[in-house]
């Protein structure tokens, strides 16, 4: 197809504010699916994705239509991850683009992972069709919201797109808006082929599946070809597009967006934002962008049941092969036993690894409090990156210790603004700067500890918000902090997957905190048990659960033998579910006790 | 089925049915006692010709009126230590004298408690007055060998309550006694109604129960197994049975058989317990197959409620030796020459330790 007939554009747009339904009816009112085929929100193919009403994995499907000149079209949508965690994934997508449409809900209005991926896309040069969604709402403000969008993109309030991706009203005219603005590629179809790998992901029976877009050139099914960033070299065993089904095609060429089957087996050969060219009379320079996205949570993950570790590593192994971002390497606690510390783009990132080892690979897992990495200098001057508190050195060996930070933007009703600024200063945040979005909305921006933002910030701002506000943030780097290690000790015996590093400031309330939660959740038991927090060989507090006093069938007859061994062997397996340390059982939510601290409630993750 | 040393007979009838009894009790049915009995003495021909004990119990066996309860202790075989059941309210002269004419050498007698109140709210029938009234009775006929049933951890009891309940148990000088903590079982009509308050106390149990003990032993009784207290050789030798793990035959409606890995489980159904019986059918029971694991944790569960050293032979492998091994170090039981024993402080723990030392 000539270039200028071809689309490439994504849906931005934030949870639950209509993406997955909007790519439904696109699909649709093309014909690309039948209806009666029509699953809904089809893009997203993963369960979780499903339930969590998130897309891990961008996928691109191509369809055909007829603008009103009668002519017919290729767009081709690039679907994107819709979080936070996946901000350089979205990056990459979008530079797949040549425009977006920006797709807010008519009752919600801006949020501020929209705004943060609407940044993305102008930084990208993308036109923008803005889209006010979910007109057909009793609480729609299409008004309000167009008037927001508008002014966010410099456009006219009239030019917003009012639709009901539901009902399907306005969806013709979506995709009109499209063909009208925005622009066609505009690559070379004589150079040597560039073409972005956007996303990848990995088949059991056909290895490394990468998502592509043609800059220049165009590649043909057998071709030799290299990444450029990793010179990881395949042939090219087939390639093609997604409509909505795989649809094997005998070459890619400038403009287009599609799939590379590479026969890889590791997802990690093939990282997003590399450039994929041929081995021989290859492109000169990669595409620009490219940037190797590193993990900034770590957590340990522990089999309850440590005949579980060979498969958790098989596990870990075969997510790993999808999931070019996951990091792990084993750990060994003593309390905890064989383990693996992994890396992790964010909390979300966390939970959905985390969620996935349970449910696909029916695991039982403890997954310790998690930390940042932080950088720690010691007294002959190097620099380490420690991403465990367990290796964090003794206070008198480090002359000065590093924490990464993150740009955070919030958003919301400027009622909120007072309580907002409290609770991100509480939490060590430096103010950059304040703007109304619109009379009543306002966007704060800080930069503020990564740490913070891991513990508890995000449930502490819904709160604080009463659910109003929205929040989004971007890596900034590592910058100096006054940094200690608080250790735990349980009956007298240290537990090493119980330290946390914190800000010299926060030791003692979180200490104190940290043992309160843990008598919290530490059960009466045969034993007395102590729990101290120490940083060093100082206890900054102490907690004490006294010992159970009784612990007794009633009584125990003829009668009742087989019910009264049904009650014994329950208590045996909730014993073989608690980890013993020492004398003392210590239940598994103890040890995510870290992650409570100061916390009101919920479980964790961002959103 | 193998001959049982124990015999166990069920008689569900009860006056009223108390709220947290979850036994299979039976009220009104008074024109049913009589098919009942005769239905247990046709069972009867069944049991072993001389068995070491027999337990009568319920539901409330003394219910029955005096010529039906003479008629089924006659049917009964000779034996060591006969024991029946009985409700403070149902003993008059005449009853005691069935009782010790039928060759009855131990009586249970349900007190539960000497406080009206606790009593009203466990919803018994007798009064503090009726139980020390039918003391007198059983021991004027000449019962030589008394146990009293006794309970803590009833909602609203005070440490006070539970004092006096001891003075009075104490004062009638049973040569034996029951004292349970209240099990709200799920599901009871108890349970629903005091769920709360029973929840509110559980730690002001752990005083009574430590009370308990004290107290008793103080008194001149044994604390010889976990809920029961006796003078000097006066162990419940049925009960013992139990929890030695020996084999022991129920008959009745509800009765539990165990004989060796088999364990049989009468259905709680009075009529088709009859209509089975009246037959000449063995009486509708499901049975429990153990395994060999089961009946050896069984075995450990029981035997370490006693207060003797309990013989491992043969049941090792259930254990596991480094729990064992750190138990002793903690001081919750001792390995001595006949087996093992939970220490004091073991024996408060039971539960705790028992599930640590299985496998």
């Amino acid at each position: 197809m000539a270039l200028s007939r071809i689309r490439n554009f994504s849906i931005i747009a934030h949870i639950d504010h209509g993406k997955s339904t909007l790519a439904d009816r696109i699909l649709q009112v093309t014909k690309t699916v039948a209806d009666r085929d029509m699953r809904e929100q089809l893009l997203d193919s993963m369960d979780l994705e499903r339930e969590r009403g998130i897309t891990i994995k961008a996928q691109a499907v191509r369809v055909l239509f007829r603008a009103s000149d009668d002519r017919v079209y290729e767009l081709n949508l690039i679907d994107t991850p819709g979080h936070v965690d996946f901000t350089y994934e979205v990056s990459r997508s979008l530079a797949a683009c040549e425009g977006a449409l920006l797709v807010v809900d008519a009752a919600q209005g801006l949020e501020a992972q929209t705004l943060a991926n609407a940044y993305l896309a102008i930084e990208n040069d993308l036109d923008i069709v803005p889209v006010v969604n979910k007109i057909d709402l009793p609480a729609a403000d299409p008004d309000g919201v167009s008037a927001e969008l508008a002014e966010l993109i410099g456009d006219a309030p009239e030019n917003v797109l009012r639709i009901s991706a539901k009902t399907g009203q306005g969806i013709e005219a979506v995709l009109q808006a499209v063909v009208d603005h925005i622009s066609p590629p505009d690559g070379d179809p004589q150079a040597p082929p560039r073409a972005l790998i956007f996303d990848s992901s990995y088949d059991q029976y056909r290895g490394v599946l990468a998502f592509v877009r043609m800059v220049d050139g165009g590649f043909h099914k057998g071709d030799k070809v290299c990444a450029m960033a990793q010179g990881t070299r395949f042939d090219v065993e087939e390639l093609g597009f997604f409509s909505p089904g795989m649809r094997p095609a005998k070459h890619l060429s400038a403009g287009e967006v599609g799939y590379i089957v590479t026969g890889l087996k590791d997802v990690s050969q093939l990282r997003v934002g590399d450039t994929l060219t041929l081995s021989r009379d290859g492109a000169a320079e990669p595409l620009p962008g490219y940037k190797e996205v590193k993990p900034m949570v770590f957590a340990g993950l522990f089999p309850t049941d440590s005949d579980q570790y060979p498969e958790l590593r098989d596990a870990l192994e075969k997510l790993k092969l999808n999931d070019a971002a996951l990091s792990y390497e084993p750990e060994t606690s003593q309390a905890l036993g064989f383990g693996f510390r992994c890396g992790f783009l964010g909390l979300l990132h966390m939970d959905i690894v985390r969620e996935r080892l349970e449910r696909e690979y029916d695991l039982d897992l403890l997954v310790t409090a998690p930390n940042v990495a932080y950088r720690v200098q010691d007294v002959k001057e190097d620099w380490h990156e420690v991403h465990n508190p367990a290796q964090m050195p003794a206070s008198g060996d480090v002359l000065s210790t590093e924490e990464p930070y993150v740009r955070a933007s919030l958003i919301a009703p400027k009622e909120f603004v007072g309580p907002l600024m409290e609770l991100t200063q509480d939490r060590r945040g430096e103010f950059g700067h304040m703007e109304y979005l619109s009379e009543e909305r306002v966007q704060l921006v800080y930069d503020i500890p990564l740490a913070e933002v891991v513990l508890d910030y995000y449930d502490q701002l819904k709160s604080r918000s009463r659910g109003y506000a929205s929040f989004d943030y971007d890596m900034i780097g590592f910058r100096e902090g006054k940094l200690v290690k608080v250790d735990v000790l349980l009956a007298g015996e240290q537990v090493d997957s119980l330290s946390l590093i914190t800000h010299r400031d926060n030791a003692y309330k979180q200490g104190k905190a940290l043992v309160e939660a843990l008598r919290e959740r530490i059960p009466r038991q045969m034993f007395e048990v102590a729990i101290q927090a120490a940083i060093g060989s100082r206890v900054i507090a102490r907690e004490t659960v006294k010992a159970k006093r009784k612990d007794v069938l009633a009584k125990c007859y003829g009668g009742d033998v087989s019910r009264k061994r049904k009650l014994l062997e329950k208590q045996k397996k909730g014993k073989k579910r608690m980890k013993q340390v020492g004398n003392i059982e210590v239940p598994q939510e103890a040890f995510l006790a870290v992650l409570d601290l100061n916390r009101d409630g919920g479980n964790g993750g961002g959103g | 089925m193998a001959a049982a040393e124990h015999l166990y007979l069920h008689v569900p009838f009860c006056g009223h049915r108390c709220g947290y009894c979850d036994f299979v009790t039976v009220t009104g049915s008074g024109e049913l006692h009589g098919r009942y009995v005769d239905a247990l003495i046709r069972e009867l021909r069944g049991a072993p010709a001389r068995p070491a004990t027999i337990f009568v119990g319920g539901g409330t066996p003394s219910l029955l009126d005096d010529a039906l309860l003479a008629r089924l202790l006659a049917a009964l075989p000779a034996c060591d230590e006969l024991t029946v059941e009985c409700n403070p309210e149902t003993i008059t002269p005449a009853k005691a004298q069935v009782l010790v004419e039928g060759g009855v050498t131990r009586v249970s007698l349900g007190a539960q408690s000497f406080q009206p109140q606790l009593l009203a709210t466990l919803e018994r029938r007798a009064t503090p007055d009726r139980v020390v009234q039918a003391v007198a009775t059983l021991r004027r006929a000449g019962v030589t060998n008394l146990n009293l049933d006794l309970m803590f951890g009833v909602p609203g009891q005070t440490p006070h309550d539970l004092a006096a309940d001891l003075d009075q148990a104490s004062s009638l000088e049973p040569e034996h006694i029951s004292y349970y903590e209240l099990e709200a079982k799920p599901g009871t009509r108890f349970t629903h109604r005091h769920g709360a308050e029973l929840e509110r106390q559980a730690e002001a149990l752990e005083d009574h129960y430590e009370t308990v003990v004290a107290t008793l032993r103080e008194r001149g009784y044994h604390w010889y197994e976990t809920a029961n207290f006796c003078r000097e050789g006066r162990q419940a030798r049925h009960n013992l049975g139990y929890w030695e793990g020996r084999d022991y035959l129920g008959l009745g409606v509800g009765a539990v058989s165990t004989i060796g890995l088999e364990r049989r489980r009468n259905r709680p159904s009075l009529r088709a317990y009859l209509d089975a019986v009246e037959a000449g059918q063995a009486p509708p029971a499901e049975i429990e197959l153990l395994s060999p694991a089961e009946r050896g944790s069984e075995r450990l569960m029981l035997g370490l409620r006693l207060d003797r050293p309990m013989p491992l032979d043969g049941l090792e492998w259930l254990i596991d030796p480094r729990q064992l091994e750190r138990m002793a170090g903690a001081g919750m039981l001792a390995r001595e020459p006949g087996g093992i024993r939970l220490s004091e402080r073991g024996r408060f723990m039971a539960n705790d330790v028992v599930s640590t030392l299985l496998r």
